[in-house]
């Protein structure tokens, strides 16, 4: 039976509050669905930015936030208090108007791309026929946000992090792109629910490990180019506080600073969902086809697979931080224009051979 | 990026100070423009100015630009006396101050004939390679950190703290030591420097092999700083470089062999050369001067001999007229101490000669035309320490 038989789209929550609330269901399950989001996006920000904390700690071999609740579990909490309390200061001869819009931008794009992500089979506020399309669209408010954050900051400093940060995030966006346009074409939709439910199956039905080799390539080659397109270490060069101090977000202050943070962070979440979503099965289950342990990998829901799968990539991300040294904006764009670019180009081309071939 | 704030706020390059000043727009210099890298910058190692002339990433000039810490040390000594002259020394390259000490001690004994008994040479040759080892794993976390892993900084600390704390219960300070006197140290060595040193050995070899796997072995690594900041031999010599930066261009030289001081000659170690003179080059020797430094100690702590730690001579020092010079290598490279005394209890003049100093000179040239990113890897794989340079 196909996946979509066995879990058609459905809406319990939506369709009580329609049974209840005829006249004003149309308003009450969109606010519903955006305070989830919210607050998922919320807890989520806190969370990593602990998960960072404990992680880079126990790298370094050394505790981190310990005092703040235990271990350090409220730590997000008081971070947060400091961050409201601090003084937002706009340096002489900003762009007043730009400077307190650009670091909105980043985290509007988080919510909005939130929306598509598939958790569950249930769980997924919209799921559009083309919602890679609408991926690769928003992520590019990123870009803008820190573009117009670091030229409206009056110092040369941002203005060099800016500048790197807009020529990074766009060339790598394309090999992300093309990555992202394999999967599409091997599972044949664009609608992301449809891609991890392509995936059905055992664990060698995903995509990472159906596709012969090309698939665990393709993967690394997202790691690295969403890495890059995160902005995080070794390609963290918008920030590269040992050369430009703190790039695009120098002259931010409390919230402003805390929003680009925030997005930042769960653009981590997000890449890493993505990941998930195209290769590693997303909401699926590690079937290995031996009835008795299959069973019980179905007892562990969907979302709960989705969230450990993801936080493994995040954690992988997190890895890179902070072990590796930052390269260098040539290098980095080099790595992209010589090197991605005309391996994707090849990979997607060799994808299409095997699916003629049937292979895949 | 001239915005409409800009102009609000004459930023037309008449207004601003030195440094600052855009290019004239007709000019052909258009797209070049100045910023500066410090005085407080994370990558200056202290308060170091650097104005780089950048063509969007590419640097087409950076001049370094002192004054931010100068104390006037050479100044003061004129108003101390010898005794009191050797705790100003050790404020001019914290991290070396042990070195830095020996030098002035050095000079003071050479003028009025003071020997030093064999446990007092002893102890200055095992303190300053512990120190040397101490000040190579600041540099090595700190270039780490510069080439954007923090991880390193965290590392080369932790076994760091082994010999600060030796340090600190030899002589009370953790980071500007005041240790040495004319004809030997201030204290004996306490009875747990041996075996701590011999402890701290033995982990510092399989730290070693961490820090290679963690750094030297990375591929960024190697692609950040393999003929970065190159330098060739007529560079080195003719800025006068000495240390890592010397031996790293084919130049064989340190004045532990050449100017054989203390009781160096009694030891056997090597001198690591290089001939790449790249910022990988200098990163080699400065984990090779590790190694040689740790067989120093491994030689020393199996000899270490009883007896007196210091000679005896009288409290008040007064130099005979004339002028005394005395040079020691230090982590960073030669450093020297020039006396002219007029007979009295307080120096004429004294002059120092830091690494450091004729070191940065040599950045502008092996910056030029890199881009802004290798600025921090060459003043990293160079170790500057401000205080030195700006004394």
């Amino acid at each position: 039976m196909s996946a979509e038989t066995l879990y058609p789209l459905q809406n319990g929550i939506g369709n009580m509050v329609r049974s209840l609330f005829p006249e004003t269901a149309f308003i009450i399950n969109p606010a519903l669905g955006l305070i989830s989001v919210v607050i998922l996006v919320s807890i989520l920000a806190a969370f990593l930015i602990l998960l960072e904390r404990k992680v880079v700690a126990h790298f370094q071999v050394r505790l981190g936030p310990m005092r703040v609740g235990y271990h350090g579990i409220l730590q997000p909490l008081a971070d947060g208090i400091k961050l409201l309390f601090k003084e937002i200061l706009k340096p002489k001869g900003a762009d007043s108007f730009t400077f307190f819009l650009a670091p909105m931008l980043p985290l509007t794009a988080t919510f909005l791309i939130m929306v598509i992500m598939p958790f569950d089979h249930h769980l997924q506020l919209v799921d559009p026929a083309g919602g890679v399309l609408y991926v690769l669209g928003i992520s590019g408010l990123t870009v803008l946000g820190i573009l117009l954050g670091g030229w409206s900051s009056n110092n040369k400093l941002s203005l060099l992090g800016a500048m790197r940060s807009g020529a990074q995030m766009i060339s790598f966006e394309i090999s992300l792109a093309l990555i992202m346009l394999l999967i599409v074409m091997l599972s044949g939709t664009a609608s992301l629910r449809g891609i991890v439910l392509s995936q059905q199956g055992l664990i060698f039905d995903w995509w990472i490990f159906k596709l012969p080799f090309l698939g665990i390539l393709s993967f690394i080659m997202y790691l690295v180019a969403s890495t890059a397109e995160l902005n995080r270490t070794p390609f963290d060069l918008a920030e590269a506080e040992s050369e430009l101090t703190a790039g695009y977000h120098t002259e931010y202050s409390g919230m402003g600073f805390a929003m680009f943070f925030f997005a930042e962070f769960v653009n981590m979440f997000i890449s890493a969902g993505l990941a998930t979503t195209f290769f590693l099965g997303g909401f699926h289950p590690p079937l290995i086809g031996i009835s008795a342990v299959d069973g019980l990998l179905n007892i562990i829901p969907g979302f709960l697979w989705f969230f450990g799968k993801t936080f493994f990539i995040v954690f992988v991300y997190m890895w890179f931080r902070w072990t590796f040294p930052r390269v260098r904006i040539d290098q980095l764009m080099s790595l992209e224009w010589k090197m991605m670019l005309p391996a994707n180009l090849l990979l997607l081309i060799l994808g299409a051979v095997f699916m003629v071939l049937g292979w895949a | 990026m001239t915005t409409q704030s800009a102009k609000k706020y004459r930023l037309d390059g008449d207004t601003l100070p030195e440094g600052f000043r855009l290019p004239q727009s007709d000019t052909e210099d258009a797209d070049e423009f100045f910023v500066n890298i410090g005085p407080q910058h994370p990558s200056t190692h202290g308060v170091l100015r650097i104005v780089a002339r950048l063509s969007g990433e590419t640097i087409v000039e950076a001049v370094p630009h002192l004054g931010y810490i100068h104390r006037g040390i050479e100044k003061m000594a004129e108003n101390q006396t010898y005794i009191q002259n050797i705790h100003l020394t050790d404020r001019l390259d914290y991290l070396s101050a042990f070195f830095n000490n020996l030098c002035f001690c050095m000079a003071v004994e050479q003028a009025m004939d003071i020997g030093v008994p064999e446990r007092g040479e002893y102890l200055r040759v095992m303190v300053c390679e512990l120190q040397r080892i101490q000040s190579h794993l600041l540099w090595w976390g700190v270039m780490g950190m510069d080439l954007g892993g923090f991880t390193p900084f965290l590392y080369g600390f932790r076994e760091r703290e082994m010999i600060t704390d030796i340090f600190e219960e030899m002589c009370g300070a953790r980071l500007t030591m005041n240790f040495f006197r004319p004809g030997g140290s201030s204290f004996d060595a306490p009875d747990t420097f041996v075996p701590r040193i011999k402890k701290f050995i033995k982990i510092m070899y399989k730290a070693l092999d961490e820090y290679h796997t963690l750094l030297t072995g990375n591929i960024i690594f190697q692609e950040r700083t393999r003929g970065v900041g190159v330098l060739s031999r007529e560079d080195v010599l003719s800025y006068g470089c000495s240390g890592a930066v010397l031996r790293a261009s084919d130049v064989s030289y340190d004045i532990r062999k050449n100017d054989a001081y203390s009781i160096y000659d009694q030891f056997d170690f090597d001198i690591p050369s290089c001939t790449e003179g790249d910022s990988l080059a200098r990163y080699q020797i400065k984990m090779e001067e590790i190694v040689q430094s740790l067989r120093i100690l491994e030689q020393a702590v199996e000899k270490f001999p009883e007896g007196p730690y210091r000679s005896q001579p009288k409290a008040v020092y007064k130099l005979p007229q004339g002028s005394y010079y005395s040079q020691v290598e230090t982590p960073r490279g030669l450093f020297g101490t020039y006396i002219v005394s007029d007979g009295g209890p307080k120096p004429y003049r004294v002059k120092y000669r830091s690494p450091n100093f004729s070191n940065l000179s040599a950045l502008n040239h092996a910056a030029k035309g890199l881009k802004l990113a290798d600025l921090v890897t060459i003043m990293s794989s160079m170790d500057f320490v401000i205080p030195d340079m700006d004394k």
